[in-house]
C-alpha cells in the first residue's frame, strides 16, 4: 500500500532558531498521527509547514494526488496548491475565527468549498449544508445564523463540518479543542473519532493535549526544540516512552 | 500462532538518575492454535508486562514476538493497529473506555471497526451482554459508573465481539461471581475449540485448571539477579 | 498660462490612461491599475469616467454626459462643461448623435452602435471587496479564477430574502473568465451590456480601468435554480408610455401621489417627439 502522506528531511529555521528540524514520516490512508510538544517545540511551524501555509527551508511534503500519484507539494504551483487545500485537504484552526467567515451565515459557510468547486444549484447546495449542520450536530434551524452568534464549540464544529463536506481524505488539526470547557471539548472529541472512522479520513493532529492524543491517534511524535525525539503507536509511548523528555511528559500529566 | 523468542525488557527511567531496569530476559513461549497458555508467577514477576508486549503496548528491548506473520516486536505501527483489529484480541485488567459512549457501543465497536454492518455488530454485543447478565436497562449508559464487575463483564463482552485467531486474557475473571465466572470460561472454551490461540493471567487457579493446557511461569525470565 | 491642454490632462498622463485602456480591452474584465490624477473635482463626484473621457476624446466627438440617465442634473451639467471649456468639443444630449457618452450608473435606452463608445464611473470596481477586504487576496482570486465566494454573497441574499436581492452593481462573469463589477447599474441593464459599443470602465479614487470591446460575452452570476431577472418597477412611463425603459419614481404631492418616468430622458423626450403619450402626458411639465 502506497502511502498517502510522505514527509521527508523537513527543515524550517527562523534566523538561527531551529523551527523544526529533518522531520520524516509517513501517513497512510485511516491513519490519525499525533504531534505533541510544549510551546516552543516545533509542532505548529511542522504543521503549517506541511499544511503549505509556510515555506520550509528544506524536505519534500508529497501527496498521493488523485490524478498524477506522488507529487512534491512544496513544488507545485500556487493555483494546483490551492484547489488541493479546497478538495483533498482541510485544515482546522485552533481558534475558529480564522477558518470561518464571521460574517457569512452558517449555510453559506459549508456550502463555500462546494460552491468554489463549481456547485451551482441553490436548493442543492442548502441541502447539502443542512445535512452537515445535523452531523456535526448543529439545529438546522441555526443554518442562517452567523457564526458569530454562535458559541466557541459550536463555532468549532462549524469549521469542521465546512472542512469537511468535499469529502477531504487529510485533515490539518492545530489544537482543535484548545480553549474549550471540558465537557465542549469531550463532545468535539467524540464528534472527531466518529468522522474519521466514518470518512476514513486522514489526520494530523498537533496539540500539547497528551488525552486528546490518546483519544484521536493511531500514532504519536513527541517534538522537543524543534526535533523528533521519539515516535510510535500512541498507546506504547504514552504507556512506554522511552525518551527521557516523552517520560517527563507522561509523569507530568495531573491524574484525575 | 504466537511465538516469542528470546524477548527481554528493560525500563529506564532517565527523570530518576537515569536507573536502568531489567525486568525480563530471554523469554520464550509458543502456544498454538486452539492452545490455552497460562502465565504464571508472583506479583510483579512481569506476566503483565509479557502480554502487553506481545499486544504491542510495551516496547521489546529485543528478541522476537510472533502473531500469525507479524514481528510485533518491529512491526510498523499501522501494522499493529491492523492485528490488533483483526487477529490480536486483549481483554485487560480495567475497563479503559472513551467517556459518554454507551455500554451497546462500547462492545459493538471492534465489529464496527471490522466494517461489519452496525445492525449485525449491535445483535452481537446484545447477544453477549445478554450473556454476560448485564441488565437491558444499562446498555444505553456509559459504563464508566458501573461496579467493577460490571466493567469487567462489560470489558469481556468487548474482548470476545470479534472471533479472534489469538487472544490475551489478562485475569478475566477477578471481580467475578460463580455464575458469570462460568460463562465467562464457556466464552473462553468455545474460543479454543473454534481455534484461537490463548494466553491468559488467572490468580484463580480453578479457572486456570479448567480451560488452561500449560502453564508457564515467567519467573524463569527473571534476569538472574545482578551484583 | 490660462489655457487648458486638450481635454485638461496632459499629454504623457493621456498616453498612461490609453496604454491602461488597451490593457483592459485586451482582458476583458480585468482590473487594470492606473495612475489616477488629481482633477479638479474630489474623489467620488466621476474623476475616473473623466480620466478615461478626457484620454479617449478626439476635437471631432460629440461628447453627452448622463447621471442616472439624465442629461440635466448638476453633476452631467458640470462635467458637460468641463469638456466644453478644457477640450471645446461638441456636446449633444441626443444618444444616438453622440460618439463618446460618460454615464454614471445607467446604460442608455437606445442601443449603441460601433462608432460609440460609452465610459462609466465607478466608484468601487472589485466586486469581491465587501466579501474580502484584502487586496491582495482578491487580486489572487482574480488571477487564479476562485470565485465561490461570489457565489456565496448571491447564496446569502436568497437564504435571507428568498431571491437574490442584489438590484444593482450586479455581478457578471465576462467571456467565461473574470468575475466584474459593472458599476451601480441597475441588473436591468445587465443584458444591454452585450453590445456593439466599446465599454470602459474609470475608478478614479480606487485607481482603476477596466473595459469591454464590443460584442463581448457578458453573464450575470445566478443559480440554476434561481435564474438571473433583469426586473425594473411594474409600470410605463407616464410621460411616454414606454413599456420598457427602466423607470424613476417620482412623489409628486405629500398625499402619496407619484408617477413613473423614464429615467433615460432622452429616450422619453425622443418619444415623445415620435408622438408617444404616456398616462400623464402632455398635460404635465417634465418632472424628470
Amino acid at each position: 500500500m502506497t502511502p498517502l502522506f510522505q514527509v521527508k528531511g523537513l527543515s524550517k529555521n527562523y534566523g538561527t532558531h531551529i523551527g523544526c528540524r529533518d522531520v520524516n514520516f509517513d501517513l497512510y490512508p485511516g491513519e490519525v498521527m499525533g504531534i505533541v510538544g510544549e510551546s516552543g517545540s516545533g509542532k505548529s511551524t511542522l504543521l503549517n509547514c506541511m499544511a503549505g501555509h509556510l515555506t520550509p527551508d528544506a524536505g519534500q511534503v508529497m501527496f498521493d494526488t488523485r490524478a498524477e500519484g506522488m507529487k512534491d507539494t512544496l513544488e507545485m504551483s500556487e493555483p494546483e496548491r490551492r484547489m488541493l487545500s479546497r478538495t483533498d485537504w482541510a485544515f482546522v484552526h485552533q481558534h475558529a475565527r480564522d477558518g470561518l467567515r464571521m460574517n457569512v451565515s452558517a449555510g453559506g459557510n459549508v456550502g463555500e468549498r462546494l460552491m468554489a468547486v463549481g456547485a451551482r444549484h441553490y436548493g442543492e447546495i442548502r441541502d447539502t449544508a443542512i445535512d452537515w449542520l445535523d452531523r456535526v450536530e448543529i439545529k438546522e434551524s441555526r443554518i442562517d445564523d452567523r457564526p458569530s452568534a454562535f458559541s466557541g464549540g459550536m463555532q468549532q464544529r462549524l469549521q469542521i463540518a465546512r472542512n469537511l463536506v468535499t469529502g477531504p481524505r487529510l485533515v490539518f488539526m492545530d489544537e482543535p479543542t484548545g480553549g474549550l470547557d471540558v465537557s465542549v471539548q469531550a463532545r468535539l472529541l467524540d464528534l472527531l473519532r466518529s468522522l474519521v472512522r466514518e470518512m476514513g479520513l486522514s489526520a494530523i493532529i498537533v496539540t500539547h493535549d497528551l488525552a486528546v492524543v490518546r483519544l484521536l491517534a493511531d500514532r504519536l511524535m513527541v517534538m522537543k526544540d524543534g526535533h523528533v525525539v521519539e515516535s510510535g503507536l500512541t498507546d506504547q509511548v504514552l504507556d512506554d516512552p522511552q525518551h527521557g523528555y516523552t517520560q517527563l511528559l507522561v509523569s507530568s500529566v495531573l491524574q484525575v | 500462532m504466537i511465538e516469542i523468542s528470546n524477548v527481554s525488557k528493560t525500563f529506564t527511567l532517565h527523570n530518576q538518575g537515569s536507573a536502568v531496569i531489567q525486568v525480563m530476559d530471554g523469554a520464550n513461549l509458543s502456544v498454538a492454535a486452539g492452545e490455552c497458555v497460562a502465565l504464571t508467577g508472583s506479583s510483579g514477576a512481569g506476566k503483565s508486562t509479557l502480554m502487553r508486549m506481545i499486544y504491542g503496548n510495551y516496547l521489546a528491548a529485543s528478541g522476537r514476538i510472533l502473531v500469525g506473520d507479524v514481528d510485533v516486536a518491529t512491526a510498523e505501527p499501522r501494522e499493529i493497529i491492523q492485528l490488533r483489529r483483526e487477529v490480536l484480541g486483549y481483554v485487560s485488567q480495567f475497563l479503559r473506555v472513551v467517556p459518554r459512549v454507551a455500554t451497546l457501543d462500547v462492545v459493538a465497536e471492534p465489529l464496527l471497526s471490522l466494517g461489519v454492518p452496525a445492525e449485525e455488530a449491535e445483535a452481537r454485543a446484545r447477544d453477549l451482554l445478554a450473556q454476560l447478565r448485564i441488565p437491558e436497562r444499562l446498555w444505553s449508559l456509559s459504563p464508566t459508573t458501573f461496579s467493577g464487575g460490571e466493567q469487567q463483564r462489560v470489558n469481556i463482552a468487548r474482548g470476545f465481539a470479534h472471533t479472534y485467531p489469538a487472544m490475551l486474557l489478562d485475569e478475566p475473571t477477578a471481580s467475578l461471581d460463580a455464575q458469570n465466572r462460568e460463562t465467562v470460561l464457556s466464552l473462553i472454551e468455545e474460543a479454543k475449540s473454534r481455534g484461537a490461540a490463548i494466553i491468559g493471567i488467572f490468580h484463580d487457579e480453578a479457572a486456570r485448571d479448567r480451560v488452561c493446557d500449560r502453564e508457564i511461569n515467567v519467573s524463569d525470565f527473571t534476569p538472574k539477579a545482578a551484583a | 498660462m490660462s489655457d487648458y491642454n486638450f481635454a485638461y490632462l496632459d499629454e504623457q498622463t493621456k498616453r498612461m490612461i490609453r496604454r491602461a485602456i488597451l490593457k483592459g480591452l485586451a482582458i476583458p474584465g480585468y482590473q487594470v491599475p492606473f495612475a489616477s490624477r488629481e482633477m479638479p473635482m474630489p474623489y467620488g463626484w466621476g474623476t475616473g469616467g473623466v480620466q478615461v473621457s478626457a484620454a479617449t476624446l478626439t476635437p471631432d466627438d460629440q461628447f453627452k454626459v448622463i447621471d442616472q440617465g439624465a442629461d440635466d442634473t448638476t453633476n452631467a451639467v458640470s462635467i458637460r462643461k468641463f469638456f466644453e471649456r478644457t477640450a471645446g468639443v461638441e456636446t449633444t444630449e441626443e444618444t444616438a448623435k453622440a460618439t463618446v457618452i460618460q454615464t454614471r450608473h445607467r446604460i442608455p435606452e437606445e442601443d449603441l452602435t460601433e462608432d460609440q463608445i460609452l465610459v462609466y464611473q465607478v466608484p468601487i470596481p472589485e466586486p469581491l471587496r465587501f466579501l474580502e477586504p484584502s487586496e491582495i487576496e482578491t487580486r489572487k482570486m482574480h488571477s487564479l479564477e476562485e470565485y465561490g465566494l461570489m457565489h456565496v454573497k448571491l447564496y446569502e441574499d436568497i437564504a435571507r430574502h428568498g431571491a437574490i436581492a442584489t438590484a444593482y452593481a450586479y455581478p457578471v462573469k465576462v467571456e467565461g473568465r473574470y468575475v466584474m463589477d459593472p458599476s451601480p447599474i441597475p441588473k436591468f441593464d445587465n443584458p444591454k451590456m452585450e453590445m456593439a459599443a466599446i465599454q470602459l470602465f474609470g475608478a478614479g479614487r480606487e485607481q482603476r480601468i477596466y473595459a469591454l470591446p464590443p460584442y463581448t460575452k457578458v453573464v450575470s452570476l445566478d443559480f440554476e435554480d434561481f435564474p438571473f431577472e433583469a426586473s425594473k418597477a411594474d409600470a410605463c412611463c407616464d410621460l411616454c408610455g414606454a413599456e420598457d425603459s427602466y423607470l424613476d419614481e417620482v412623489i409628486t404631492d405629500d398625499q402619496g401621489g407619484r408617477m413613473f418616468v423614464c429615467s433615460d430622458t432622452d429616450y422619453c423626450r425622443s418619444r415623445r417627439e415620435a408622438g408617444h403619450v404616456g398616462a400623464l402626458g402632455m398635460a404635465q411639465e417634465d418632472a424628470a
